[in-house]
């Protein structure tokens, strides 16, 4: 049986447009085999979910490097609850202290990659969650 | 030695490329340098093509302005650290907006929620301003304000908190940013489409060439090309580009070249190879001033001198072992130094976190403190002049930039270039490359892929964001809503709307929304209205 391809959603949330992570993460996991769909920057919450859903995707991959990832992760959950997509896996990546790593699962994300993670775990990650 | 010939040791010399792909030798001697004439080529500093400085005796005469970033939440707090920094022998002031500012919504905007007062200080209307720059007289303390997309109604309020100190306008000095192309290619702040963004940077030019000539209306970022991937030639190249545009829009204008284009300045990034950046460095001051001379025209010297700001990089510096950052911070310093910048705002340790505590800015400040009193790289003018390697590798740098910078004109320049793209794509593609690299060993980062502590405690001090402050500052700006004089609010804002529409420059139009306390997001939805908003061609 073929593989299906992992459908993975790059989305850069709110006003921060420190976009060389999210560039790179996405060219890594296209890549790795994956179908990356990357909207850009300054995305609203609700044009993450929308995209998310037209696009069917496994993944939402959210990168936030302005410090400001509890209000947006927070915004984020509560609509993919709203919306019951309960299924996609969540991950966060960007400029993440440690301490917030903890909180951040908390709220549902199931992977934090601070900037300097490893592209093997970050890929690694998402196939055995999201595979 | 015994036995061993130059040939056999050669051999096992491995071979060095730096990121600009030039290959380095294992010795330079005469020979490289031969091609050389030091008076068409290098010359005095403070003589053209003023490879070695554009003064004729550099730092003896007067050391490099110490501008550390800092901005806090509010313009209150943000005042305090400025005068903190003033007594701590700081010369000029860069003033961190948060990001709302910069994306020209007020803090009461939905957009903005979690972001006001985080990275910056937040600016809603003149008042914020007027707390900020309070006691700090405008005409002898220089003021950097890091902003972009909505640079023309900060500078706007700029002008009117130096006049309410009862300056005339031809006194104030100072530096916006306002370098827009650079946001569409990394930092990402843009709000309009290229064109009409550019017409306000023009604007901008315009006004301050007449009006304010004390004034830096421009300064082009290499930094955050480079920070978002580009290597040492691209991050020149694209800037030089850029600069280029904002000239030739500006002459678009009417204005004398020999008038303005010693009012652009450059911000550079520094981090990666030690002597490659300051062969840079040189290389860029060299074709900088070969380029006004030659396609301007320009005969005014002053405007053929590349005045830079350069300190260091935040991608250069590591979240892993914070401490390390302080070295390489003071190495920035002393490239910097040895390059002939003019002024150096030097990252700081913890950059790689946060903006930078108390402690960090001041460790930064005193860094450079200990270069100009302690190191002796005040005591005469460019002192790696004539070294072998570093003039043969300016020359190879220069060449470089050249070529890149020939490309994207043949493809049609860097406006329609950006305007598609091609150069974001080409830059994340670079930082891709870069990473891969990294991550496999190629390029040694000591503390992250060498030399790693496992487990390793990271005692850093985190610049808390305190919600309060927000309430506050929302606060401020309903109280100002209320007692504001909204007819004139609304007529100055339906006269810039139709302004917007013709030809005509705007900076006066803005300065009077300014006064009359409309907010940024008012005036920029104004703006917005006629402009549009920027479409990203997202290219991976």
């Amino acid at each position: 049986m073929l593989d299906k391809k992992i459908r993975i959603l790059i989305a850069k949330p709110g006003l921060d447009g420190h976009d060389r992570g999210v560039k790179v993460v996405a060219q890594l996991l296209r890549d790795a085999g994956m179908e990356v769909i990357y909207t850009g920057l300054h995305q609203t919450v609700e044009q993450i979910v929308e995209t998310a859903i037209q696009e069917d995707v496994d993944v939402i991959g959210l990168s936030i490097l302005s410090g400001a990832h509890f209000p947006i992760t927070e915004k984020l959950m509560k609509k993919m609850k709203d919306t019951a997509m309960n299924d996609v896996l969540i991950i966060v990546g960007g400029n993440i202290p440690q301490r917030d790593i903890n909180n951040l699962q908390a709220l549902g994300v199931k992977g934090v990659f601070p900037t300097g993670s490893k592209f093997e775990d970050i890929i690694k990650f998402i196939k055995i969650h999201a595979g | 030695m015994q036995g061993e010939t130059v040939k056999d040791i050669q051999k096992k010399v491995k071979d060095v490329v730096l990121e600009s792909g030039i290959k380095v030798k294992p010795v330079y001697t005469p020979d490289d340098v031969k091609k050389i004439d030091y008076k068409k080529d290098i010359q005095n500093p403070g003589e053209y093509p003023y490879t070695r400085g554009i003064h004729p005796f550099m730092y003896c005469e007067r050391p490099w302005t110490m501008r550390q970033y800092s901005g806090f939440a509010t313009a209150i707090e943000t005042n305090k650290r400025f005068k903190y920094l003033i007594k701590q022998g700081q010369t000029g002031l860069n003033v961190a907006f948060d990001l709302p500012t910069q994306m020209g919504l007020d803090s009461d905007d939905i957009r903005a929620e979690g972001e006001v007062g985080r990275v910056g200080m937040a600016v809603d209307t003149l008042k914020d301003m007027e707390y900020a720059f309070e006691g700090i007289p405008l005409d002898k303390i220089s003021t950097s304000l890091t902003i972009n997309s909505t640079a023309a109604i900060l500078l706007a309020m700029y002008i009117v908190v130096a006049e309410k100190q009862g300056l005339s306008t031809d006194k104030i000095r100072g530096t916006a940013q306002n370098d827009i192309l650079k946001e569409y290619i990394g930092r990402g702040t843009w709000i309009f489409p290229v064109e009409p963004s550019l017409r306000l940077i023009t604007d901008t030019i315009e006004y301050c060439s007449k009006y304010i000539p004390k004034y830096y209306p421009v300064s082009v970022c290499g930094y955050h090309i480079r920070e978002s991937g580009a290597n040492p030639v691209q991050e020149i190249a694209y800037a030089f580009l850029i600069a280029k545009a904002y000239i030739q829009s500006a002459l678009g204008r009417g204005i004398d070249a020999n008038d303005f284009i010693s009012r652009i300045s450059f911000n550079f990034d520094i981090h990666g190879n030690f002597f490659e950046q300051i062969a840079k460095f040189r290389a860029a001051r060299r074709l900088w001033a070969k380029i006004v001379k030659k396609e301007f025209d320009a005969t005014n010297p002053k405007a053929m001198m590349m005045k830079m700001i350069a300190g260091g990089g935040g991608g250069g510096l590591t979240i892993e072992q914070p401490e390390n950052n302080i070295v390489r911070g003071a190495y920035y310093a002393l490239i910097s130094a040895l390059s002939g910048t003019q002024t150096m705002a030097l990252c700081s340790y913890d950059e790689a976190y946060t903006i930078p505590s108390e402690k960090a800015a001041i460790i930064s400040l005193r860094t450079m403190q200990i270069l100009i009193e302690e190191m002796g790289l005040c005591d005469t003018a460019d002192p790696l002049g004539g070294s072998y390697y570093i003039e043969a590798l300016t020359d190879q740098l220069e060449d470089k930039i050249v070529d890149c910078m020939n490309k994207v004109e043949k493809r049609g320049g860097i406006v329609e270039a950006i305007s598609k793209g091609e150069i974001q794509k080409e830059v994340s593609r670079q930082a891709y490359l870069y990473e891969k690299m990294l991550q496999s060993g190629e390029l040694v980062k000591v503390g992250v892929n060498k030399y790693r502590i496992a487990e390793e405690e990271r005692n850093i001090e985190f610049h808390e964001y305190d919600p309060s402050l927000v309430k506050k500052q929302k606060k401020m700006l309903n109280q100002i809503k209320e007692t504001r004089n909204n007819k004139r609010v609304s007529s100055s804002l339906d006269k810039l709307q139709a302004i917007a529409q013709t030809d005509e420059n705007l900076m006066p139009y803005i300065i009077e929304c300014v006064k009359a306390y409309a907010t940024i997001g008012e005036i920029t939805s104004v703006l917005e209205d006629v402009f549009g908003k920027f479409k990203e061609p997202v290219r991976i």
